[in-house]
């Protein structure tokens, strides 16, 4: 298969020593092997997240998304832009969107761009995707099974797709209620994902893990104990921030609620890494707070 | 009282309907709303709102200003969409409760002491300053938002994930002084103070 390249914007939880690092080295691994190039945007920005609202108002924030569009398409002209994070991927979708349907806001938008001397490189033209639709839409389920020399025989894992790749955007062709894209992508590993995990598009808290812990925390018990109760012995999820919430409070929620959670919460990038033959560290197994050592064990094999 | 706020009263003559239509993200969809509850039913942290979106639409129509305005409910919003995606009329509740905040927040009625409205502050101010999440400065900041004590004790709280992540290779310890950002800071910064200043002038907000 010829190599495939896209404009990447890895957010600012994938850089070095943030909370996401172990996610873009497993994205790097399975990279390799797929044979995809991922040309990072120069000088990529924040896209502000679910958050950014309160103090940045709507023309701000969507400056800040549009400044990443137009470097992109100035820099990696008519290439796809990819997001790993699904804040980033929606927010800039939202921003693309939105500036699409309103001149006025299109028009103000370029004059803030001036400032930074990119008001003539929006465009707003090229596909905004995330990176689980570049693995379904361009490659598929039998051509990612391809390259898996190790399988992860014998591991039951609950798909936890979580919010902001599933809504309101959504990956084509699947349901906002009960979408199977991850299951099947665990199923390609020659892993088994659960049945029925009823909490599967359950959200996080998003954000509010850190301004609403105990509320945000009632939301993440569920979710690990939805995966539980369906016989999971990890849980895999697409996004950064599910990863982060549903991993690094299991202690705290122990402590409130006597309940006795480990389970591991692993990136689909990390079971692809390990099933195409990644040692722990290149799948950044490392990584994970919660160790997964069934993973540990394939990738030592 | 901020003199927007006095302005916006002033110019809206207790229409709030039309100064939220004018004024907040996706506003001019309120008046959609068929009252079915279904975003209610679907809210992840539903039991946490006070008044639920259907019912802050009614009140909206109703003209209830103060108590929509130092609501803490829209602050409750995780942003998941689901109660977009499952609404039968398609509006972008979501979208009008960021809106509702960020208008609550910039007349300067809305609770000053609410901690997603200070940890959204903390998050822009975070990010305009480099272009990039400065993921400890932000954890620090917002643990200490209530001073010295109750920052020991959060910061107490919060140690284990704090050590696992450091551990982990996924927090920066010394990224108070390494973080590094974007390279554009100045246009960046310049870019947003621009789109602030057209903000202000489309809304009529005072300077």
């Amino acid at each position: 298969m010829a190599k495939k390249e896209y404009s990447f914007y890895p957010g600012c939880s994938s850089e070095r020593k943030a909370s996401a690092s172990n996610y873009m080295v497993s994205v790097e691994s399975m990279c390799k092997t797929l044979d995809i190039q991922l040309n990072e945007i120069p000088d990529w920005n924040c896209c502000g997240a679910s958050i950014g609202y309160a103090e940045g108002g709507e023309l701000p924030r969507h400056t800040l998304n549009a400044r990443n569009i137009a470097l992109s398409e100035k820099h990696n002209a008519n290439q796809d832009i990819v997001a790993t994070c699904a804040a980033c991927w929606l927010g800039t979708k939202e921003t693309q969107e939105r500036l699409s349907h309103s001149e006025q806001m299109l028009a103000d938008t370029k004059e803030s761009l001036k400032e930074a001397g990119l008001e003539n490189d929006y465009k707003g033209e090229v596909p905004i995707r995330h990176m689980v639709e570049v693995l379904i839409e361009d490659f598929g389920y039998e051509a990612l099974g391809k390259p898996v020399t190790k399988p992860l025989q014998g591991i039951k894992i609950a798909g936890y797709v979580g919010c902001q790749t599933n809504r309101p955007f959504g990956v084509d062709g699947e349901s906002f209620e009960n979408p199977k894209y991850l299951d099947k992508l665990v199923e390609t590993m020659g892993a088994e994902p659960v049945e029925n995990y009823d909490q599967k598009v359950t959200c996080c808290g998003g954000a509010l893990a850190f301004s609403e812990p105990e509320k945000s925390q009632v939301q993440i018990k569920k979710i690990i104990e939805s995966a539980y109760d369906h016989g999971a012995e990890m849980i895999v999820t697409p996004c950064p921030v599910c990863q982060m919430n549903v991993e690094v409070y299991q202690d705290q929620i122990n402590k409130t609620y006597g309940t006795k959670f480990k389970i591991p919460v692993t990136y689909y990038s990390q079971l692809m890494a390990v099933a195409y033959g990644s040692n722990a560290k290149e799948a950044g197994l490392n990584g994970n707070i919660v160790r997964a050592p069934q993973l540990e064990e394939i990738a030592a094999k | 009282m901020t003199a927007t706020n006095t302005a916006m009263v002033a110019k809206y003559q207790n229409n709030f309907l039309q100064e939220v239509e004018a004024n907040v993200e996706e506003g001019d969809w309120v008046k959609m709303c068929m009252q079915c509850g279904v975003c209610a039913g679907s809210c992840p942290l539903g039991n946490a709102w006070e008044h639920p979106p259907q019912e802050i639409f009614m009140m909206i129509r109703a003209g209830k200003r103060e108590e929509v305005l130092s609501s803490e409910s829209m602050w409750m919003c995780t942003s998941c969409y689901n109660c977009i995606v499952r609404c039968p009329r398609e509006l972008p509740i979501t979208h009008i409760m960021h809106g509702l905040a960020n208008y609550a927040h910039r007349l300067g009625i809305a609770h000053k002491k609410n901690p997603t409205r200070r940890f959204a502050k903390i998050f822009w101010n975070n990010i305009s300053k480099s272009g990039r999440v400065n993921e400890l400065s932000l954890s620090i900041k917002l643990y200490f938002m209530d001073g010295i004590v109750s920052g020991i004790k959060k910061g107490l709280q919060m140690m284990g994930v704090g050590l696992g992540l450091v551990k982990t290779g996924r927090l920066d310890p010394m990224a108070l002084i390494s973080h590094k950002g974007i390279k554009d800071t100045k246009g960046l910064q310049a870019m947003l103070k621009k789109a602030n200043e057209i903000e202000d002038k489309r809304k009529g907000y005072a300077s």
